[in-house]
Order: structure tokens, then C-alpha cells, then sequence
């Protein structure tokens, strides 16, 4: 997967221009052109203005502002003359995706290498102009500086003098400097992206226009995948002023099979007629399916051993149930989830200049291209997705299927299209999160030792569904979602430890499952760190020595370079110090109580180390569940832009809350039955309790922090509720009706 | 069509009477700043003044507003620098942005009722305005800076 996601590169180009310079990568291919075209990162111009060229999309995490500042700071550029370009799909780029908590963990590397070539070659450049020995030189805030002299990076490239190579080899050695050195990575800054999110000028998707456009809004059909047109009765639309014509799309990529799109000079004419046009389906049996039926379905396949694929098999597993002096067994369950990100897709998709241009916010270019191009018929180097400002990620716009019946429809309509959904029709074609069932199992020998671990997860996959050649394969040579699965494969010793991952392949028929905020560790952890808790109180333990014993970085927890350097024992050190910052052991009210989870974030290879305290009080009565505060600690490596990771840590956190009490959604007879804020009834402002966020000081290089503090938040709000009150809640989201139930069998 | 003044200019919308004040701003009047999240008035990222009281433009008929005072994020300040707006960006309150013009738009009627709202009125006044990236706790925390720098000018 990483092999996949790492940019293609031949080493390293700084070439003067007319305007400046350019520094770039020469990817294998170009290379051998005549001329030279490298994938630019970045430019100077004779100005000094440093233009950092951005391929991640902007969802509210302030990327650019970090990418930039990992280029600015090797490079020793002046940040007030350092500007961020959002860029359009091009194949140059490489792979474009925006998700997993990737993005700095991800460019770090690559970005603090082109940043240090700059600057060696600005100062050898400079050190000329200066008539001066390049070790003399040293360069800062965008000038090069020898014994008492200056020239400004602007001037330097001014000259069009600027030229350099660096192989492959000779950029993976460059030297980067240690954190001492730092001057812009972890130093308080303001994000660039946010005065004109403050103003009303920043444009999402939803904002664009292009003169000539129709506007479309979808009829959505009752199944996601298994619907056909049978007829289209427009007949009480043509009384709606500007009402064009109802479209059939037809769809060579499968995408969006069985849909209708209505056409209008005005959304409002659009939105109102596709009110009143009648679409009669044909639909296949999930039609019927309900979210009950996909419960029982993944129970019926955790069941069957043969089911799905061994992500981790040590031997001895079942010797060790067999000897076991004792074993506990539980199951945990999660309801469907939302993405309800605040602007409802949208595309505007139309042909200019025999290219396709594709207007609309997204997270993986790189995935619906290819999708693109098999329902245009046109190559995928006539089609340009441009981009804009997302109204909300999540995951959402992981997948573009958005795209498809709004380009589509130009096509067949041989104009511009504006395809708009509404709140209801985004909701009924969202790829949600799919329900779940797992089933814990824990083997206890002499003395309590824990010496063996079963852990079986059955779930939609949206990474099968969507992205297959995405799968790793288990240790049994069955490729796997690994985005249904991360978080079992945890970094606690357990002995010999079994983690299956099951594909719920009614889940994937009856709708599209999709990647959801935290993904696996989201809901995989619930069962884990639930069960963890369980676990303590079966061997009367307190369930913080429990975790911290098993905790020991023995073996393969034991963690390595590059990204997991110190394994479990930095997980163990976050949690010691959220308890402590929590005051957990301490008294407390009646029916109050603390709760503790920890977790390793997204993926092994890219653990951020994580734990959270949560302190709430259950009014026995009702059940409600009220959140007093939420102690998170988080060790991610070097924080490149601190007040950004704090945004994240507190917004995935209360998303972490949300789900596990205020959300959920039911599947029902094929869709979704909560399609608006009347009933899906995310966390609102009055909701939010006491917020402490620490991070730990480290050297280790950077990992994500976009995602990891919604994985535990919902467990350790779980475990608290067993501390207050001794009700042990195993589903997903958590009902005041299953709090009463589970008081009354303490 | 209804003509009403939008931002202190008189304008008149081109859709029918009953199109929603919302898309009449928009689409017909080219305002891209003001939201469309729910359409059922319970998301408040549509948010904008009418004779200075907060409102739901997806709601609203345009008919509405005839004659009235419409003010959008756009308008709130010339240079976009209300002292709102100035907290907000102290705080780095937004994160994806897309819900902002419509807290701001709240958040500015809430202030100029209650100049020094306690936080159980920023609660009540802000709670019908959804923050999908959840930035309620910077959100709050720019509120109180704007009032307490208002305060402190007044």
C-alpha cells in the first residue's frame, strides 16, 4: 500500500525559468524527453516568492500550511513570502489521495529533502554572487549571508544563474537538519487557508460555476446498486418554470446504475421538479435488506471459520483456549454512521477544448479518474478534476462516485452540468460506515497471564468494493480490507493472538461501503478496548495495570524505524499520563465515573500513539449518559504545525463523542432512514464537555493526527459507564435504553 | 422576483416569490458566501440577517424579505474585518470552513443583542448551528474574544 502511495521520482531538478526557478522531481519517463519538464513543488521567483505546489485536498486540516512549512523550513525561505498553490489532477503528480491520516507522515520525508536541495543549491549559488566559500555561508529567512554580506534568494534567481541535479541516492542522503534546527516545523503559526473561510470568498465545490450551465438534481434509487429504470413519468414537473427534461443516465462505469437526473436553468426549478417526476424501478432483493438482516448476516459468517481472511495466526492459539484456567468471550456490535459532511456532494462536470473538466471537491483523484474515463469513453489524460476548498471530507470524498452522473449528464446533454444533491439525497447515497459484529475471545493461564487472543471482525468492506488492488493479503493468502480490520492487530502482548477479518458481502451488495473518518480503528477498537476493560474486572485487575502490563514492547511490539520506533512502551506512556492527568484511582461522585482506552491510531507501520480518560455521569433513571470532560494524551512523533494537530486532536475527539452517543444510523429496506438533521442528530455545540489535549515532546518523525483521537473516545466513554454505574454497554451508539438494560442485569 | 437590499444595494431576485431566499442569493445574485447545508433550517449555515435578526435563508421564502434589509457574510464588514471575524481568526476557529459564514452570521446577531453573552447563551444561541468538523470549542472561545474586545472598545 505504501509502495503504492509513494511519489515515483528519478532524482532532483533546479532549473532557471523566465520567472524564476523551479524545483522538482524528474519522474521516470519524463526524463527521457528531450527538454526538461520536472514536477514541480516548488518555485522562487525574483521577488522571492516562494510558491509551494500542494496535491493534498483541503478539508479543514490546514495541509498546505504544513507542507509548506516542511519545505520552507529545510529550505530557510522567509514564511511571510511563502504562498500555497492547491493544484488540479495531473498523472505528474503522482498518486492524489487525501486520507488515512497520511498526508504529513507522508510528505515529510520528500518535502524536507526538496527543501534541503534548494538550499544547497542557493547557497552555492549565493556563495558565488558573494564572492565567498559556500561553508561560509549560511542561509535564513530567504537570504544567503558571508561575513557581513547578503544576497536574497530572489536575487539569486534573478540571475538565471540557478541550476542543479541531485540523483536519487544523493536526495535520499541530503542532509536534514536535527529538531535543534528547527525554525518553522513545530513553531506556532497561523493556518493560511482560514481568513477566507471567514469571509464567505473561499470556494467549494458547490460555488463553482461556468457560464452556459443547467442545473441537475438526482432522483436516488431505492437500491445503490441493484435498481433499473423501468419508466419516467414527468408529466406534474412540466408545470415547473425552467423545468428542461428528466435524463436517464447510462452508465458504462456502473457506478450509478438505475438513476435519473432532472434537469432545470435553476436548482430550485431542478429541486422542485424532481419532486413531482415519477420514476418507476425495477429493484433487486436488497431492496428489502434492513439492518437487522446485515447484523445477522455477519454474525452467520463470524460463525463459520472458513469466513474471510487470517490477518494473524500464531501457532498455538487453540492449545492455549484448550489449557486455558479460564477464558472470557464477548461480542461488540456498531450501528451504520454517517459522513454528513456539511456541503452535500455536488459536481459541475463539461467539456472544453476536448477535455473533460471535472469541478467539485475530492479526496482521491487518482481512484475515480479511471472511473471517469470508462463512463466517458475518453481517456483518463482528457479528463482534469479541479479543485476546490471541501465542505467536509471525512471519507466522504474518498470516493467520487459524485462525479459520474454529473459527467454523465454533460455528456449526454452536450452542455455544462451542475449536478446538486440535496441533504436527503446526499444521505441516501452516502458510502456510510458500515454496521459491524466482532466477537473477543482472551484465554487466562496460571496467575491470570493472558496467553492467547481471538479477535473476529465482520463489516462492509469499502476497500473491496472500491479499491481492491488497495488489499494486503493475510498470513493465509487472503487478501483483506485493511480498513476494516487496523486496530485488531493491536500493539498489547496477548500470547498467541488470532485477528480475522470477514467481509460482510450482503453489506457490500446493499449499499456502498464507505471509509469513514478513522476508518477500522474506529469501531474495531470499541470491541478492543472494551474488551480490554472487561478483561481487567474478569481477573479483578484495575484495567490500567491491566493495559499498562500488557503493554511490555516484547516481540513484535517492540516497534522499528522508521515510523515505530519504541513500539507499545510509547503507547503504555500516553496512557500512564492521561490517567494521571484524569486523576484516575481518585474518588469521585455517585454514579460517576472515568473510563480508559488507548490505541495505536490508524496502522501498525504509522502508529500514533494515543489514549483518552473519559469522565462521565449516568442518571440511573433515564439512562442519559452525560460527558463531564475528555483527557486525551497523544504522542505523533514532531508536530509540524501545533495549533493545527490541536484542531484536529479536538474536532476528531468530539467526533469520536458524537458517534458513540449522538449518532448511528438504521438501514432500512434498502436505505438509510435518517436523511436530515431531524433525525441524525450529531453533537452540537452545548454537548461539548471539558476538553484536556496533551501532546508528548518528541524527535521521531511525524505521523498523522486527523483521525487517531476518534478511535478511543467511544470506548473509554463505555468503560466509564461501567466504572460509574457497573453497566457494561456493547453496542454502538450508545441509547439510554441500553444503559437501563444494562443496569438492570448488574 | 422580489426586490429587497442586499449588503446595502437594492437587488431583485429572478426566481419565483416562493424560491428560497437562500438560492435567490446565491444562484440569481451570485453571493456564493452564504451556505446550503439541510434545507430544513436546522444546520445554520445559510444564516443571514433580515433587519439585523439571524435567520435560515434555506427557509425563507424570498418573498420574505421584500423590502427588508438582507445582510450576508459578505456585508458584515467592508474589509471582512468585524470584530467577529478577527476572533475567528485569532482563535483559528475554522477548520473545513464550510459552516462559518452561517456561525459568524449567528455568532454577530447574538452579540449585538447581548454584547457580553455567558457561556449557557453562547450555547443556546450557537446550539442550532452544526460544526461537522466539531470546531465548537475555538467557535466559543473567538465569541468570548469578540465580546470582551467590544466591550472593552464601547
Amino acid at each position: 500500500m505504501n509502495k503504492l502511495l509513494a511519489p515515483s521520482r528519478r532524482g532532483f531538478m533546479i532549473a532557471a525559468t523566465a520567472a524564476g526557478a523551479v524545483f522538482g522531481f524528474v519522474t521516470p519517463g519524463a526524463a527521457a524527453e528531450a527538454g526538461f519538464e520536472p514536477t514541480v513543488w516548488y518555485s522562487i521567483d525574483p521577488q522571492g516568492i516562494v510558491t509551494v505546489n500542494v496535491i493534498r485536498a483541503e478539508m479543514g486540516q490546514h495541509v498546505g500550511t504544513a507542507i509548506a512549512r516542511i519545505v520552507a523550513d529545510e529550505l530557510e525561505a522567509d514564511w511571510d513570502k511563502v504562498r500555497i498553490v492547491s493544484v488540479d489532477s495531473d498523472p505528474k503528480w503522482g498518486y492524489m489521495v487525501t486520507g488515512g491520516s497520511w498526508s504529513v507522515w507522508q510528505s515529510y520525508p520528500l518535502m524536507s529533502q526538496a527543501g534541503a536541495a534548494g538550499r544547497i543549491a542557493l547557497i552555492e549559488a549565493g556563495a558565488k554572487l558573494l564572492g565567498a566559500d559556500p561553508k561560509a555561508c549560511v542561509a535564513r529567512k530567504g537570504m544567503v549571508t558571508a561575513g557581513g554580506k547578503s544576497v536574497s534568494y530572489g536575487d539569486i534567481v534573478a540571475k538565471r544563474g540557478l541550476k542543479a541535479a541531485f540523483t536519487e541516492a544523493e536526495l535520499k542522503a541530503m542532509p536534514i537538519k536535527p529538531p535543534s534546527e528547527r525554525r518553522l516545523i513545530g513553531r506556532e503559526t497561523q493556518a493560511r487557508d482560514i481568513p477566507d473561510k471567514t469571509n464567505g470568498k473561499g470556494l467549494y465545490g458547490l460555488d463553482a460555476v461556468v457560464p452556459g450551465m443547467v442545473y441537475a438534481r438526482p432522483k436516488i434509487p431505492p437500491t445503490r446498486n441493484e435498481s433499473k429504470v423501468v419508466s419516467v413519468d414527468d408529466s406534474a414537473a412540466k408545470a415547473v418554470p425552467g423545468y428542461q427534461r428528466s435524463l436517464t443516465l447510462d452508465d458504462p462505469s456502473g457506478t450509478v446504475p438505475g438513476w435519473v437526473v432532472v434537469v432545470a436553468d435553476s436548482f430550485v426549478a431542478a429541486d422542485r421538479a424532481a419532486e413531482l417526476v415519477k420514476v418507476t424501478w425495477a429493484n433487486g432483493d436488497t431492496a428489502k435488506v434492513s439492518e437487522a438482516d446485515l447484523q445477522a448476516h455477519a454474525a452467520k459468517l463470524i460463525a463459520d471459520p472458513k469466513a474471510g481472511a487470517m490477518v494473524l495466526n500464531d501457532a498455538g492459539v487453540d492449545s492455549a483456549f484448550g489449557a486455558a484456567k479460564s477464558s472470557l468471550e464477548a461480542t461488540y456490535t456498531t450501528a451504520s454512521a454517517l459522513h454528513f459532511q456539511m456541503e452535500p456532494v455536488n459536481a459541475l462536470a463539461f467539456e472544453k477544448d476536448g477535455v473533460f473538466e471535472i469541478h467539485t471537491g475530492n479526496q482521491w483523484q487518482s481512484l475515480i479518474l479511471p472511473t471517469l474515463a470508462k463512463a466517458l469513453g475518453r481517456p483518463e489524460d482528457k479528463i482534469v478534476m479541479r479543485t476546490y476548498l471541501l465542505g467536509g471530507g471525512f471519507g466522504r470524498r474518498l470516493n467520487g462516485d459524485y462525479a459520474v452522473p454529473a459527467a454523465l449528464a454533460s455528456k449526454a446533454l452536450g452542455k455544462p452540468v451542475k449536478l446538486v444533491f440535496t441533504r436527503a439525497d446526499d444521505t441516501l447515497f452516502d458510502s456510510f460506515r458500515s454496521p459491524s459484529v466482532q466477537k473477543v475471545r482472551m484465554a487466562f493461564g496460571d496467575g491470570g497471564k493472558v496467553t492467547a487472543m481471538e479477535h473476529h471482525a465482520c463489516a462492509g468492506w469499502p476497500t473491496l468494493v472500491m479499491a481492491p488492488f488497495f488489499m494486503p493479503k493475510g498470513v493465509d493468502g487472503a487478501a483483506y480490507d485493511p480498513f476494516a480490520i487496523n486496530g485488531a492487530n493491536h500493539w498489547y502482548t496477548v500470547g498467541a493472538h488470532r485477528v480475522r477479518a470477514v467481509s460482510n458481502d450482503l453489506a457490500n451488495r446493499a449499499f456502498r461501503p464507505g471509509w469513514l473518518r478513522s476508518v477500522g480503528p474506529g469501531w474495531t477498537n470499541w470491541a478492543v478496548e472494551s474488551f480490554m476493560d472487561e478483561a481487567a474486572h474478569a481477573q479483578k485487575a484495575d484495567p490500567l495495570a491491566f493495559r499498562l502490563k500488557l503493554l511490555d514492547g516484547a516481540g513484535r511490539n517492540a516497534g522499528a524505524p522508521p515510523s515505530a520506533v519504541g513500539g507499545a512502551k510509547r503507547q503504555a506512556a500516553v496512557l500512564a499520563r492521561v490517567a494521571k492527568s484524569a486523576g484516575y484511582g481518585g474518588k469521585l461522585p455517585k454514579d460517576t465515573g472515568i473510563g480508559l482506552a488507548t490505541t495505536f491510531g490508524q496502522e501498525r507501520d504509522m502508529p500514533t500513539w494515543i489514549a483518552c480518560a473519559a469522565r462521565v455521569r449516568v442518571d440511573r433513571k433515564s439512562g442519559e449518559v452525560k460527558v463531564e470532560s475528555l483527557h486525551l494524551a497523544v504522542d505523533a512523533g514532531a508536530v509540524v504545525h501545533p495549533d493545527g494537530a490541536l484542531a484536529q486532536m479536538e474536532g476528531a475527539a468530539l467526533w469520536g463523542m458524537s458517534l458513540a452517543l449522538f449518532e448511528g444510523a438504521t438501514f432500512a429496506n434498502g436505505q438509510i432512514a435518517e436523511t436530515n438533521l431531524d433525525s441524525y442528530t450529531p453533537l452540537r455545540m452545548a454537548d461539548v464537555p471539558e476538553l484536556h489535549i496533551d501532546f508528548v515532546e518528541s524527535p521521531e518523525p511525524p505521523v498523522g493526527l486527523g483521525e487517531p483521537a476518534t478511535t478511543v473516545v467511544g470506548p473509554a466513554i463505555g468503560n466509564a459507564i461501567f466504572a460509574a454505574v457497573g453497566a457494561r454497554v456493547r453496542h454502538l451508539p450508545i441509547r439510554p435504553d441500553a444503559v437501563l438494560a444494562a443496569l438492570k442485569t448488574t | 422576483m422580489a426586490t429587497f437590499q442586499l449588503n446595502g444595494r437594492t437587488v431583485t431576485s429572478s426566481g419565483p416569490e416562493d424560491a428560497p431566499l437562500l438560492w435567490a442569493i446565491r444562484d440569481d445574485l451570485g453571493l456564493k458566501g452564504t451556505k446550503f447545508g439541510c434545507g430544513i433550517g436546522a444546520c445554520g449555515a445559510c444564516t443571514v440577517h433580515v433587519d439585523g435578526q439571524a435567520i435560515r435563508a434555506c427557509v425563507t421564502p424570498v418573498s420574505a424579505v421584500a423590502g427588508a434589509k438582507v445582510v450576508t457574510i459578505e456585508g458584515l464588514d467592508p474589509k471582512g474585518a468585524h470584530p467577529l471575524q478577527t476572533a475567528w481568526i485569532a482563535t483559528q476557529a475554522p477548520q473545513c470552513g464550510y459552516c462559518q459564514s452561517g456561525q459568524i452570521m449567528q455568532a454577530a446577531a447574538l452579540l449585538a443583542a447581548t454584547p457580553k453573552p455567558t457561556d449557557a447563551e453562547i450555547d443556546a444561541a450557537m446550539n442550532g448551528n452544526l460544526c461537522r468538523c466539531m470546531a465548537y470549542v475555538r467557535i466559543k472561545k473567538a465569541i468570548k474574544l469578540a465580546a470582551a474586545k467590544t466591550g472593552a472598545r464601547a
